[in-house]
């Protein structure tokens, strides 16, 4: 192939690509006289080169797309139908010319339909001449056969823009003048035809650039790479040696080559923009084949990405406007049901932060429906029902970024097949790059990727574990601190995973010497670890390591292919002394953290993200009782918080009591160790059960905290469940039932109580969490049943095969391996629970819910927090099956 | 060049683990030293692991372990034989190299029934030499990464 017709195709082909986004553009603005100006120019230099190069059917379809440019020059209205028609010609020079480039000939082919119907919307397209004494305006109105609209433009106005607007200054449809500059293969006409006619675009920057092969470009970074090893390797010679001699010199070439580094960076660096240049189009196409209506805002196109980097994100970016495009807006009768404008919006925005390029893709659709994503999930077992639950929305949406995972109801030619974000992700983070998302429903979605600037050279992070470094990339590490006994920050230890207690957050901790060098985990955990704390896609994590040496601007290297399906590593490295190194991957190493980690770190996350999932928020009273960390006891089981005077406490038969609605209320404090306000007011909290009142001491009520309760830390003493992170504090979660058996061993021993006459109603309560079995029980007990706690529906199905009678059962509904539903449908297959009572207890309360218990075959369903509900509905129950008796 | 230079082939011998080889001597860039070998955790078995032979990052694979033998002294001195494939560079550790020797095409025999099978995926065939026998190596099958060599 020449070199003339060579430089045709790359002119050719971007000023293709500048046509297709200014063609939208100017389907919207008929009245941008500049955008008409640019296109008509770039398609008149398409057709002329053409020409001259002897392509007759590209010549061919430019000329038809041309003609029917010049209509609207002309003052026609540029309809939808012409628009998608010029589209589709410039399509048809694309696919001639991938050709041409491929086998250097121009290949066969039939353009006549096409051009034939670009002649006819032209033909169709020529307004009637206007008559002579009407005024501009009024000869459009008249042309339109209506009033001008807003934004429109009469068409000697356009005429007038038109002329002088930059392009060639004849336009003859059938004899393409051949622009002299493209003879030469010299510079480019657009350019140069801007400049000698007063556009503004580009002259001076077209006068002082020249094209340089992106080959070239990619050699010179190889050699500066090469050249920054050699640096790194002088300076640690002298490092070692420390000869002075050297010092002086070794600066300035540390200099220079920085200098040089950073000038090759940038002459490699694209504008983002770049990437983004076929999305109106492709905005365009896809409202069409959708049938909805999409509009695209583009901010911050000009934030510079190295190419080969900008050259990778390209077909995530497309297909995540897609997605949005096609998953994310409504169609514009749902949107306006929604109260919504018709017409959706993706907004595009790039900028710079730290050494990455953020770019958000957002759309103000329907946003993520996380229950159809929790189900989702659990249908295609990436998670488990009750963990589903238990994570927060946000937890939730990430699951979208899993391999085959989908939630379009139907699938489009677009998107919906499953394919598509997962690869997107991996791409991503190929790069050393991350993605996340919000959403909120109703509201929209956003996608946020964030890209690094480059590749090639980074800096990073030189650690040792054990014998061997590995360098970590410094853009991924938050901070560095010491951890342990001897360190400033906790190490807790939950099961077998470690977390690291920083300020407000527990993060699960990564050994890098067990996980590499398959020593014990002990190993990693001494009393003084050295954490590097850094951030993965989803999360922030700790690396402990040995010992960190120094942060230096390392040259990337592929993972050879024997050893690139290792998650852990990202690349090699050369260091100074030359010497092997590996690049940890922060996203690979994410991926270690064991389960248990995870879990006992929902908690914290949940705080972070500020979105609990409603289903099983947990209102909790937080307060102080004694020395250590705050204690917090769920809200829904008070009945009430009290001031009382000091002096009203009273000591009766060696307990705390308080004279309180007309009878004495036991009172007893939260902590061994609580001392009594000798004077003032002493903060109670006050729990009632069937008549009767129990006040419990503490010290002072701090606050009313929503959470999602993880215990995550073992529960050690007595009267407390265990530890979660409330409000960024380590807070016990106290025992209720422990204190209320305190209260109760007195009053359940007062025979009045109970009707001694009736025998005991037997409950048999199932719930897995042994932290509602604890609080039930024992309230339970105290209104006179005889409870049998289980921990799951395996559990409860053998005690009933097994002989065990129950007079009810009362059962969670969310339960892990078996549900409530599937309990209830078991208890009722055997015959000894066939006929008995089971009731629901859940968080619950979707009416499809309750309807589904009722047809599963629980016969009540009681909310989880209303004791006094459920003790009524249990009385009734007891009654009913007394009276039966 | 000569019709009969065309029938000669010339192959690197090398031992390991007590048996010799003969390594194809168009296949084989460099024999060196290897020096500073950093280990690559998680790693195939047969990994030795990644150096920098002049800048390049260089895949070694210990032989020994390949062929199923136990692994040498770490103490012994070990040389490495440069070799590409797919325009990776990779070495294979040897205990010893030996001479260059040159043979006639027609001298080589196929792989003899009678060799350990875990072996047959690695050897091309065999050439008698006087006092022993030398097992020519299938270089890309020695260095392995695609499923044909894995699955034998």
């Amino acid at each position: 192939m020449d070199d003339l017709l060579k430089d045709f195709l790359t002119e050719t082909a971007e000023n293709l690509d500048l046509v297709e986004s200014d063609f939208v553009r100017f389907e919207t603005e008929p009245g941008n006289d500049k955008i008409l100006g640019n296109i008509f120019r770039l398609v008149h230099t398409v057709k002329g080169a053409c020409g001259f190069l002897g392509l007759a059917r590209l010549e061919a379809v430019a000329h038809a797309a041309e003609t029917l440019m010049g209509r609207f020059r002309s003052g026609a209205v540029a309809t939808p139908e012409a628009v998608t028609l010029i589209l589709s010609a410039i399509d048809r020079i694309k696919e001639i010319m991938a050709d041409i480039e491929r086998n250097g000939v121009e290949p066969n082919g039939d353009d006549e339909a096409l051009i034939a119907e670009l002649d006819r919307q032209a033909a169709a397209a020529v307004p009637p001449p206007p008559p002579a004494e009407l005024t501009p305006e009024q000869k459009t109105e008249a042309a339109l056969g209506r009033p001008l609209k807003p934004g429109e433009v009469s068409l000697d106005e356009l005429e007038r823009l038109f002329q002088e607007a930059a392009g060639p200054e004849s336009v003859a449809p059938s004899a393409p003048p051949a622009p002299a500059a493209n003879q030469n293969g010299g510079a480019p006409e657009p350019a140069k035809a801007a400049g000698e006619e007063g556009g503004k675009d580009q002259p001076s920057v077209a006068n002082q650039s020249i094209r340089v092969g992106v080959d070239t470009l990619d050699r010179l970074m190889t050699m500066v790479s090469e050249l920054v090893l050699t640096r790194n390797q002088l300076t640690d010679t002298v490092r070692k040696t420390g000869d002075e001699t050297f010092q002086l010199p070794l600066q300035r070439l540390t200099h220079v080559t920085a200098e040089l580094q950073e000038g090759v960076m940038k002459a490699r660096m694209q504008p983002i923009g770049a990437a983004w240049r076929a999305f109106p189009r492709l905005v365009r196409d896809l409202s069409a084949d959708l049938g909805k209506k999409i509009e695209l805002v583009m901010e911050g196109g000009d934030a510079e990405l190295d190419r080969q980097v900008l050259d990778l994100i390209k077909d995530p970016l497309t297909h995540m406007v897609r997605n949005c495009a096609d998953h994310g807006l409504e169609g514009p009768a749902e949107r306006v049901a929604a109260r919504k404008s018709e017409t959706g919006t993706i907004r595009l925005s790039a900028f710079h932060q730290g050494g990455y390029v953020i770019v958000e893709i957002c759309d103000d659709g329907r946003g993520l429906n996380p229950d159809k994503i929790r189900k989702k999930a659990v249908a295609n077992g990436l998670t488990t029902q009750a963990e589903a639950e238990r994570m927060s929305d946000q937890q939730v949406y990430r699951f979208i970024f899993a391999p085959g995972f989908s939630t379009a109801d139907k699938v489009t030619n677009v998107s919906g097949r499953g394919v598509g974000l997962d690869v997107v992700r991996a791409n991503v983070e190929l790069i050393g790059g991350s993605i996340d998302l919000k959403s909120a429903p109703g509201a929209g979605t956003t996608f946020i990727i964030r890209i690094p600037l480059t590749l090639a050279i980074i800096s990073a992070l030189t650690v040792v574990a054990g014998a061997d470094a590995y360098a970590i990339p410094q853009l991924a590490v938050l901070e560095l601190v010491h951890a342990g006994a001897r360190g400033e920050h906790r190490i807790e230890k939950v099961g077998d995973a470690r977390l690291l207690r920083l300020r407000d957050q527990l993060l699960p901790l990564v050994g890098l010497k067990s996980l590499l060098g398959g020593d014990s985990v002990e190993a990693d955990f001494d009393d003084n670890a050295l954490v590097v704390v850094a951030q993965s896609s989803d999360e922030a994590f700790g690396i402990v390591v040995d010992e960190v040496l120094h942060t230096e601007e390392i040259v990337v290297k592929p993972m050879a292919s024997r050893l690139k399906h290792i998650p852990l590593f990202a690349g090699t490295t050369i260091l100074g002394d030359g010497s092997v190194v590996l690049i940890l991957d922060p996203n690979g190493l994410a991926q270690s953290v064991s389960e248990t980690a995870r879990d006992a770190r929902v908690a914290t996350s949940e705080e972070q993200s500020g979105k609990v999932g409603e289903s099983s928020v947990v209102p909790m009273l937080v307060f102080r009782a004694g020395a250590g960390a705050p204690k917090a006891a769920p809200l829904a089981l008070l009945t009430r918080l009290e001031m009382i005077e000091s002096s009203k406490i009273e000591i009766a038969d060696g307990r705390h009591v308080v004279q309180y609605r007309g009878s004495l209320m036991p009172l007893i404090r939260a902590s061994d160790d609580l001392m009594l306000n000798q004077t003032g007011e002493q903060p109670l909290l006050v729990f009632s059960d069937d008549g009767r009142w129990v006040g419990l001491i503490v010290d002072e009520i701090l606050d009313i905290v929503e959470e999602r309760i993880e215990i995550g830390l073992g529960s050690s003493s007595i009267g407390t469940q265990g530890t979660a992170v409330i409000a960024g504090k380590a807070t016990e979660i106290l025992d209720v039932g422990y204190y209320l058996t305190l209260a109760f061993d007195d009053w359940l021993s007062r025979k009045d109580r109970m009707q001694e006459t009736t025998p005991q109603t037997r409950i048999l309560l199932v719930d897995d969490s042994s932290f509602f079995r604890n609080m039930l029980a024992p309230a339970l007990t105290a209104s006179g049943f005889r409870v049998t706690p289980v921990d799951g529906a395996a559990a409860a199905i053998a005690l009933v095969q097994e002989g065990k009678t129950f007079d009810i059962v009362v059962s969670d509904i969310e339960m892990p391996e078996m549900d409530g539903f599937g309990l209830a449908a078991a208890l009722r297959g055997e015959p000894a629970t066939a006929q008995i009572p089971i009731v629901a207890l859940s968080s619950l309360t979707a009416p499809e819910v309750i309807q589904r218990a009722y047809q599963s075959g629980f016969s009540d369903y009681v909310a989880k927090f209303d004791r006094p509900g459920l003790v009524a509905t249990l009385n009734a129950l007891s009654s009913d099956q007394r009276r039966a008796a | 060049m000569t019709h009969a230079a065309d029938q000669r082939r010339g192959f690197v011998t090398v031992e390991i683990a007590g048996q010799l080889f003969g390594i194809a001597i168009e296949r084989v860039r460099e024999v060196f030293a290897p020096e500073r070998i950093t280990r690559v955790p998680l790693s195939g078995e047969e990994i030795a692991g990644v150096l920098n032979l002049r800048g390049r990052i260089v895949t070694a694979i210990d032989m020994r372990v390949r062929l199923g033998r136990p692994r040498s002294d770490p103490s012994a001195t070990r040389m490495a034989i440069g070799v590409e494939k797919s325009h990776e560079d990779f070495a294979l550790l040897v205990d010893r190299p030996g001479d260059v020797i040159e043979m006639d095409v027609s001298a080589i025999e196929p792989t003899p029934a009678t060799l350990d099978k875990s072996w047959h995926v690695f050897v091309e065939g065999v050439y008698r030499l006087e006092d022993r026998l030398m097992l020519i190596l299938d270089v890309d099958r020695a260095i392995g990464g695609d499923e044909l060599a894995d699955a034998a």
